[in-house]
């Protein structure tokens, strides 16, 4: 290594003046070109209706090459850029929800050890307005929790909160509370999930369940990912500036 | 284009044809197309389109791969034989042997482009196919071009080979960077933001050649004319600043 970049910087060149003018002149023409050319043509974030059918899971791990874990990892990485854009008045509102669980299913197939997939479907795409997508991912973190209840447990209990506070359905809270209380059997897992269905009753409001839920991932150390932890401190804000924010009433 | 720069082009060209390249290209065609049988007999549907736009994305790879090597080890092999300095020795300018080598190499890859298209007709519509075909000769002209400055610059296969594959690589996926990187979901911290700027200052300097020479051409038709243009227009300027790099490079080695 040392030997080559001795190599490079002891190459003896000739000065500035032996290059004809006119190479110089098409260097920075060109270069001048690139940006400019490049610049017109930048390319936004993909939009909703660019998302394609999910493959099935074989091919994805004929794609991966052996690396499943890498590749189911930056296959959320891509996905979560669909219909993202910053000027989007609902994220993920013309998001087509049916491919988006295919997608979803496919990559968790992919690495079923991943907590990826399943955070997502639960901390962004179950959040949407639109309570008929919301309803799909939820069912979709249902299905996919009875699989491996002991590790997929954070995302139904979250899901059962988005049941009770934002669908402001009940008997589908319960129902996902009772079976994070009959599925999940490790000792490690906190009591307010082990008891879901009695914290689930409660009279809290959204903000003050989050902060448990926030809490207990927090105290039984399963949130090590300083990213993720800032993912779920901004969410936490982001229901109180909500909460706070003052209800308009309408003209008399 | 001068003489002595048409010459240095074709003898490339006889190099190009004496060397194992035409070869190499009928074994790639060969192994291709029997792969892609393979598969047409396995799938239970479109078995044609699965012909189709599997040995074109294979071919793609397959011709990208031939012309950059056999750029980089004749480039290399010049050098380490001393046949530079003979042919600089002769009354040559630099920019007319470096750019009669870059047009000899470019038409070497049009070559083999039109090779690894004429079996595709099988599949695809002819005006798809020129499409596709066009675009694949203005891509291994990239190739060729940037094969042809790593190796003149660096002097070394392994890292001219290393050099050029990276660059094409993140040319093919730098749209995929940018959109992930642009991703609100990425936060807003300061840490995000230089990431998310040091990713678009270096789409700046890349060709996007993930939109060209698709293998859904091939299957869905190619693009408009008007689509195509700057696309490939946005190639050939890249061209055109690999090898004015490579000229200032080259004019100002000391040999």
């Amino acid at each position: 290594m040392t030997r080559f970049f001795e190599r490079i910087s002891a190459r003896q060149e000739r000065p500035l003046s032996a290059v004809p003018r006119w190479v110089l002149v098409l260097l920075a023409v060109a270069l001048a070109t690139q940006l400019g050319w490049q610049s017109h043509r930048r390319s936004a974030a993909p939009g909703a209706s660019d998302l394609p059918p999910a493959p099935t899971a074989a091919a994805l791990r004929l794609a991966a090459f052996g690396e499943t874990a890498a590749f189911a990892r930056l296959a959320m990485v891509w996905l979560q850029a669909f219909d993202s854009r910053a000027d989007n008045a609902i994220p993920y509102e013309a998001l087509d929800y049916a491919r988006l669980t295919a997608w979803l299913r496919t990559i968790l197939a992919l690495d079923p050890r991943s907590g990826y997939p399943l955070f997502a479907a639960a901390r962004v795409y179950a959040e949407n307005a639109d309570t008929e997508k919301a309803r799909r991912m939820l069912d979709f973190v249902f299905e996919e929790f009875a699989r491996d209840p002991n590790a997929r447990w954070p995302a139904l209990a979250h899901a059962a909160l988005l049941a009770k506070h934002r669908l402001n359905d009940l008997p589908l809270a319960r129902r996902y509370a009772a079976a994070l209380q009959r599925q999940t059997t490790e000792a490690n897992i906190p009591s307010w999930a082990r008891q879901m269905e009695i914290f689930i009753l409660e009279d809290m409001n959204e903000l003050a369940a989050a902060k448990v839920v926030l809490g207990g991932l927090l105290a039984t150390g399963r949130i090590r990912d300083p990213e993720e932890r800032r993912f779920l401190e901004g969410r936490l804000k982001e229901i109180q500036r909500r909460q706070e924010k003052p209800i308009a009433t309408p003209n008399r | 284009m001068n003489h002595a720069t048409a010459t240095v082009a074709r003898y490339v060209l006889v190099e190009a044809r004496r060397s194992a390249l035409p070869w190499l290209a009928a074994a790639g065609l060969f192994g291709v197309l029997a792969f892609a049988g393979f598969l047409s007999q396995v799938a239970i549907t479109e078995a044609a389109s699965l012909q189709a736009s599997a040995s074109a994305a294979l071919l793609r790879a397959c011709a990208v791969f031939l012309i950059a090597t056999h750029v980089v080890s004749s480039v290399v092999r010049e050098a380490n034989d001393k046949g530079l300095e003979l042919a600089l020795a002769l009354p040559i300018s630099r920019p007319a042997w470096y750019l009669g080598k870059l047009l000899g190499f470019a038409c070497a890859g049009a070559l083999i482009a039109a090779l690894f298209a004429g079996p595709l007709l099988a599949w695809a519509k002819p005006a798809d196919l020129a499409a596709w075909w066009l675009a694949l000769a203005v891509e291994t002209a990239l190739v060729a071009a940037a094969a042809l400055f790593f190796a003149s610059a660096l002097g070394q296969t392994v890292s001219a080979i290393a050099a050029t594959a990276g660059l094409y690589l993140l040319a093919r996926s730098v749209t995929a960077i940018q959109a992930i990187a642009g991703s609100p979901l990425a936060g807003d911290s300061v840490r995000a933001q230089v990431s998310h700027w040091a990713v678009e200052m270096l789409a700046l300097l890349l060709p996007r050649l993930d939109s060209v020479t698709r293998g859904d051409w091939l299957l869905y038709g190619a693009p408009p004319a008007a689509e195509l243009a700057p696309a490939l227009a946005g190639l050939g300027i890249y061209v055109a600043l690999l090898a004015a790099a490579g000229l200032f490079d080259f004019s100002r080695r000391n040999l």
